[in-house]
């Protein structure tokens, strides 16, 4: 473990530390007893990096994985003996972040324009060589939009060229800050107020959109990898990992986001596991264009347990449930764990509901349809 | 060091002697030379600086702007579409105080396409929050750089300094090449008023809403305003400091007595400085300002320099369509007590790279002197084609639509 920690029995004051709990007094702060497993954001020497306070709304899986992927870097850029600085994209990040005159940042900031951050990132490492810091890191991040969009052209000049940026993309699969719009990042079938649940193929189109992990891959960069905010400590490690490496890095981070997405707040991470546990978003890191390593699923669940917590697939089981899409989905998800081997059978094929692999429905009847917040 | 040297490596050189940190290039006509003697300068090791080829010229403004917020001297070169390309991050640069130097070598805009030089470029980004200096020759775009980054660190603003393409970029001229010496003397390292600082970390380009964005645009337009004055005090000590008169607002030529004065930018005022001496011979009473500063736009020197005259001509290297010359209105603001006396029209004229030859100048002045001009005339304007075209598809009138 890259995280420090104090010992349990130390007093539980603010005194020294950098970041403030509302628990004190006890030994489950952080939700791990044990310092060898905890993680660095249970540390109350973490940097706090993005506060409390900000305008998120409840439940943002953005706000969670920016503040673990900057308190990360920061720490990992510390352990070197430097420290960071930080490129936003414009997004909903950006916007509840740094509503002027307050800001959540406590480490050096920078939001330039939407597509840009990637080049902005680039300009900063190039300007602190050529003053001499080879001691401050860089970190740019963005939302998919920015990312996988408009930003791409930045994105894929930053990965030739070298340069020596850890990207961060937090991947809530829409333009969530202008009101969920479809992105490139969009899936096929969900709902968003551009492909809306209408007509005879209700939702975003099946065969569009960009797998940017690989795309990055295929830049052959030093580092690339996927995350969810469901494993927070492998959030932790790959950008720990990434930090002790130099050139372009990127991680893909998926954010479920619960207006867009039509969620309840308290199912963010619960609908990332799912996501990874169904297979639709396969976890795995490459250096140098090869894949190094995945997160097998543990057992596989069904899509439709994804996508049942969410109304922007609501239309796939009401008024009548539609097999031929949801069958369409099942099988991405089988080619992603075909593609990564994400059984531990690169080969196998994983059959539904079979007792052989175990894979059953982890919600059961449809009634959680009904938990699902309501539509707006 | 005097020397024959092509403007786009006299402009190179005399960035380089500024000692840049980071220099990011995508290539366009006619920039290219600029940015291509910049790489080589830095290949060969005669200029220490992080040269960045990005893949275009947003990534290229966007570039300078991450470089200047961590307190590097940033410079970037472009044109035309080039220009228009990077729109977006060219506001920005400005908007967040940064005090980038950027090289416009001056082309129009398509479509449809041309390459060949006339101000629309820039004009467009008359609005952008930076400062626009055009250079009448090789030698004034050489020494405008050096300026530029000592106007851009003071005010903690950008600066363009706009030379026309091909016209100035491929001319090979005698230019007195500013050397390291004098540069460093007189263009001290950037102190940053604000840099990414992790033992100070800032938040820089935060969201502004409608409690305070008005003031940070009235703050703005105060520093512009502010800048006149620092515009032309560095154009006094470069005079001092090099011993030749480059930069400031502007250049008067010949107003004294003249009843007629032209106002123009860039390469064309040295035409027009013949098409006056030919006049002048004539007994014409005719003058010309030369405009360096085109924002901020100095009302109060450009007031001094009409105020004699009778009749204003606006030379104009583009055009605001649907409405007419874009200097022109800043020249109507600034005769607006005098409108009654003072007749102003506008000539566009050079557009996407036509010659603007003495012999039509002298002409056009020859009319203008004597009342003649209608408001807005294109020089050179092939009224047969225009006609036939008119007779053929229009714009139609409401007769022929029916």
């Amino acid at each position: 473990m890259t995280t420090t920690s104090t010992t349990p029995t130390a007093a539980p004051q603010q005194s020294g530390g950098r970041t403030r709990f509302y628990q004190v007094g006890s030994f489950a702060v952080g939700n791990r007893l044990l310092p060898e497993v905890r993680s660095l954001q249970s540390s109350r020497e973490r940097n706090n990096t993005l506060t409390s306070g900000h305008r998120a709304c409840q439940g943002c899986g953005e706000a969670l994985g920016a503040r673990y992927v900057l308190d990360a870097a920061t720490a990992a850029a510390e352990q070197a003996g430097g420290s960071l600085v930080t490129v936003n994209a414009t997004g909903c990040l950006e916007v509840f972040s740094s509503p002027y005159p307050e800001s959540a940042w406590r480490l050096p900031w920078l939001h330039s324009l939407f597509g840009n951050a990637p080049a902005v990132a680039t300009g900063v490492a190039a300007g602190l060589r050529a003053k001499g810091r080879d001691d401050i890191r860089v970190v740019a991040q963005g939302g998919d939009g920015g990312t996988v969009d408009i930003g791409f052209g930045c994105l894929s000049g930053m990965f030739e060229r070298g340069d020596d940026v850890l990207y961060v993309c937090y991947d809530n699969e829409a333009y969530m800050n202008t009101g969920v719009q479809r992105s490139g990042a969009t899936p096929p079938a969900a709902r968003t107020a551009t492909t809306q649940a209408v007509g005879d193929a209700p939702g975003n189109v099946f065969g569009q959109g960009k797998d940017v992990p690989r795309i990055a891959m295929a830049h052959e960069i030093p580092y690339v990898a996927t995350a969810t905010v469901a494993d927070l400590h492998d959030l932790e490690r790959k950008v720990t990992h990434a930090m002790g490496m130099h050139g372009p890095r990127y991680i893909h981070v998926l954010v479920p986001c619960p207006l867009g997405w039509g969620a309840k707040s308290s199912h963010t991470v619960r609908i990332a596991r799912l996501a990874v546990e169904s297979g639709l978003f396969p976890v795995f890191e490459a250096e140098y264009g090869e894949v190094t390593g995945v997160s097998p699923i543990r057992r596989q669940v069904p899509v439709e347990d994804y996508l049942v917590l969410q109304r922007r697939f609501a239309h796939l089981f009401r008024p009548t449930r539609d097999e031929q899409t949801i069958g369409r989905l099942q099988a991405l998800a089988d080619r992603n764990i075909r593609r990564y081997g994400l059984l531990g059978h690169p080969e196998a094929v994983p059959v539904l509901n079979d007792e052989a692999t175990g894979a059953t429905s982890t919600l059961g009847a449809r009634a959680d349809l009904n938990d699902a917040p309501k539509e707006d | 060091m005097l020397r024959e040297i092509e403007g786009s490596k006299a402009v190179a050189a005399a960035v380089a002697a500024c000692r840049p940190d980071v220099v990011c290039a995508y290539p366009i006509s006619p920039q290219t030379h600029i940015v291509e003697e910049l790489s080589r300068l830095v290949k060969v090791g005669e200029l220490d600086c992080e040269y960045i080829n990005v893949e275009s010229e947003f990534a290229a403004q966007s570039v300078a702007i991450g470089a200047s917020a961590v307190g590097a001297r940033a410079y970037t070169a472009t044109a035309s579409q080039g220009l228009l390309y990077m729109v977006e991050a060219v506001y920005n640069a400005s908007g967040l105080g940064l005090p980038i130097v950027m090289t416009v070598a001056n082309r129009a805009i398509g479509g449809p396409i041309n390459i060949w030089n006339d101000q629309s470029d820039t004009m467009s980004q008359r609005e952008s929050g930076w400062l626009q200096l055009f250079a009448a020759d090789n030698q004034e775009a050489a020494d405008l750089h050096v300026q530029a980054f000592r106007i851009a660190e003071e005010l903690s603003l950008p600066v363009m300094v706009c030379m026309d393409g091909f016209v100035l970029t491929h001319a090979v001229e005698r230019v007195d090449v500013p050397e390291q010496e004098q540069v460093d003397a007189f263009l001290p390292p950037f102190q940053p008023v604000q840099t990414l600082d992790p033992e100070d970390p800032v938040t820089i380009g935060a969201m502004v809403g409608p409690e305070a964005f008005t003031e940070v645009r009235y703050l703005a337009h105060r520093k512009q305003q502010a800048a006149v004055e620092v515009v032309e005090r560095v154009g006094r000590e470069f005079a001092a400091a090099f011993g030749r008169q480059s930069g400031g607002l502007l250049h008067t030529y010949r107003t004294e007595g003249a009843e007629t004065v032209v106002v123009a930018l860039g390469s064309v005022t040295g035409t027009l400085k013949d098409a006056v001496d030919t006049l002048r011979d004539d007994g014409v009473p005719v003058g010309l300002v030369a405009l360096t500063s085109y924002r901020p736009f100095p009302e109060a020197a450009m007031a001094r320099a009409l105020a004699g005259a009778k009749r204003v001509v606006s030379l104009e290297r583009a055009f605001s369509l649907g409405r007419g010359g874009v200097v022109e209105d800043d020249l109507r603001r600034v005769l607006w007590d005098r409108a009654g006396e003072v007749a102003l029209t506008t000539v566009a004229a050079g557009l996407g790279g036509r010659d603007i030859t003495s012999a039509s100048l002298v002409e056009v002045l020859r009319r203008a002197d004597r009342g003649e001009l209608a408001p807005l005339e294109f020089l050179d304007l092939d009224e047969a084609t225009v006609a036939a075209h008119l007779a053929a598809v229009g714009p139609r009138t409401e007769g022929a639509a029916s």
